[in-house]
């Protein structure tokens, strides 16, 4: 990475280094995540590991105030950066009944939050992609400055969901962009069993779209591209596809075994351009990662990690009762 | 006051719920220039104009999705279903998301979408554009689901249907579109959703049905002897706890299902 990189995106140093603390929150709440889990406190996980740099960069290149999101479950990254705290997620980890995005009622990764324009999700995948386009088309015919940001895993790119979503937003010129953040697997399955086009992304051409690959591992890669298509998207010019490759680097959740279909070197050699090094070497490379700064930085967000862990653990559960509510509006 | 057809009355509520607010919009095949293959949303979009009366890709997933996307930003779409039978692709859209976005999120999410569908024969639509679809949602909670049987009603439960900040499915019988006409008042009223209309009080044998066959039941009313037995309706919507409700406050032994669909006839008779 050259030295001016971040500057010639018009990021300042501590826009940078913000990027980073938040990759590095996520990666830090999801490791928790899984020792809890693995000492029978939390009861499942779904880990946002390998893509935090996608996810963080593409959230910075938004309006983190206007703009809405409809993220999918590994991205833990996305809604810290668009204002959910770290005790909140430890919240849902936990299944707590203050759990602001959905009390207590969903997995972990099922996010939602109204006031800061995170929209629900579900686990049947790539329902979120008609929804991005539908406050898409709210944002055209409101004459609104914002747009949506939707994501999935490259899995779910084979929905209907997916080309139902991206045709209509073509159709219509909306403002609306989809991340898929290729981790090469869904559960199981390799990437070359699950798409038969070279890229994701190329299927952007059928549905009157720019589409476009980069690379998940680097967040300045990923804001930019993030960055032109929203240009586009306000300026009236349309949707964008953008695909961004990294690795899952952990199993598909805290129920599932890697090793029963992948190999270990394979993961190994993706753990070597893990982003929160490769983003590191290059913040330490620009002098904003200074010793000082790290040590100061790796304290700040254990004590946000336990802080978060303890808040959630002593909270209260939802009262059964409560499992009825909200049906309908009351 | 005024005498039209039932798809009229649909097509009036439309119209004046598109007037009294601009966050409603309709969005569907055929629904813009063409005015619906039934001619529901007939001159609406020569008054609203393409952005409001949005004719979409012929992709219905996309039709309830992008519907509940906008629904949950804060407009009120109006989705149309060609034909009922034509639902089933968007039915993961409709049963996973909008039912289920208020409770999945603990109300801070809300999905206040109607979407509408012609269902039913006797229109010569075989098998394909014939079928009765309400029982595939009846026993799912977080939807609602609204069968008119007359204009009058059609009218005033469409417009509670735009106006609830839940997400409603009416179901529109399109044989009853041209076949029944009656008096529709020209001011604004809205019916209540969640309440049956009891068409003949009675203490020997209970109907309860929806729709077209409400007029069904009618027309058997008349050819039975008054002193045998005397018939009940609950109409307008197909609210099987309310209709629980009413046959436990009754205890009537003797109680008949007339034109219900299996699913519906188990859960109204569970508590029997």
């Amino acid at each position: 990475m050259s030295k001016e990189r971040h500057e010639a995106l018009g990021l300042s140093d501590d826009q940078v280094l913000e990027m980073f603390k938040t990759m590095l929150l996520a990666r830090k709440l999801d490791e928790r995540m899984w020792l809890l889990n693995r000492a029978g406190k939390i009861p499942f996980v779904i880990s946002c590991q390998g893509q935090e740099a996608a996810q963080v960069g593409a959230s910075f290149a938004l309006d983190r105030d206007k703009d809405y999101v409809a993220p999918y479950y590994r991205d833990m990254g996305v809604v810290l950066a668009f204002g959910m705290t770290a005790t909140e997620l430890m919240l849902s980890g936990f299944a707590k009944a203050e759990d602001p995005n959905s009390g207590g009622r969903q997995m972990p990764g099922h996010f939602g939050q109204k006031k800061n324009r995170i929209l629900t999700g579900s686990s049947p995948v790539t329902t979120q992609v008609p929804h991005a386009v539908g406050v898409a088309l709210a944002a055209k015919m409101e004459k609104k400055d914002f747009v949506s940001f939707v994501t999935l895993g490259e899995g779910s790119s084979n929905q209907g969901d997916f080309h139902e979503g991206l045709n209509f937003a073509g159709v219509h010129k909306l403002p609306v962009i989809t991340m898929v953040e290729n981790n090469k697997y869904a559960i199981s399955v390799p990437i070359e069993k699950q798409i038969a086009s070279k890229n994701v992304s190329d299927r952007a051409q059928g549905y009157g779209m720019p589409g476009i690959t980069v690379d998940g591992n680097d967040p300045l890669a990923v804001y930019e591209a993030v960055k032109d298509a929203r240009e586009r998207a306000i300026n009236g010019e349309g949707p964008t596809l953008i695909e961004a490759v990294s690795y899952r680097l952990t199993a598909h959740s805290s129920d599932d075994d890697d090793r029963q279909y992948r190999e270990s070197d394979e993961v190994e050699e993706a753990k070597q351009k893990d982003s929160i090094i490769t983003f590191a070497a290059y913040l330490k490379e620009v002098g904003i990662l200074t010793e000082e700064v790290e040590k100061e930085l790796n304290q700040e967000i254990g004590s946000i990690v336990n802080e978060a862990t303890d808040y959630a653990e002593n909270a209260p559960y939802a009262d059964p009762e409560d499992a009825l509510k909200y049906v309908y509006e009351e | 006051m005024p005498v039209m057809s039932y798809i009229q009355a649909v097509t009036t509520a439309l119209k004046e719920e598109m007037k009294r607010d601009e966050k409603v919009f309709i969005l569907g095949e055929d629904v813009g220039k063409k005015g619906g293959v039934f001619r529901a949303t007939d001159g609406l979009y020569d008054e609203f104009g393409e952005a409001r009366v949005l004719d979409t890709p012929l992709a219905e997933s996309a039709i309830a999705g992008v519907g509940i996307g906008a629904a949950m930003y804060g407009m009120r779409p109006v989705a149309e279903m060609q034909f009922a039978d034509f639902i089933m692709p968007a039915v993961n859209q409709i049963i996973s998301e909008a039912a289920k976005i208020r409770y999945r999120s603990n109300n801070d999410w809300n999905v206040p979408i109607t979407i509408r569908a012609p269902y039913g024969g006797g229109v010569h639509g075989a098998l394909y554009h014939s079928q009765s679809v309400e029982a595939i949602f009846a026993n799912q909670p977080g939807l609602k689901i609204v069968m008119p049987s007359t204009p009058y009603d059609a009218k005033g439960l469409l417009k509670a249907a735009i106006r609830d900040n839940d997400p409603v499915l009416f179901f529109e019988h399109k044989r009853a579109y041209r076949l029944l006409k009656g008096e529709v008042p020209e001011e604004d009223y809205v019916l209540p959703i969640g309440k049956a209309d009891v068409k003949r009080e009675g203490t020997d044998i209970t109907v309860i049905t929806y729709g077209l066959s409400v007029h069904f039941a009618l027309q058997l009313l008349k050819s039975l002897p008054k002193k045998v037995s005397t018939l009940i309706f609950w109409t307008l919507e197909l609210s099987t706890h309310l209709i629980r409700q009413q046959l436990l406050k009754l205890r009537k032994r003797l109680v008949k299902y007339y034109w219900l669909q299996k699913i519906i006839k188990k859960e109204v008779s569970l508590e029997k």
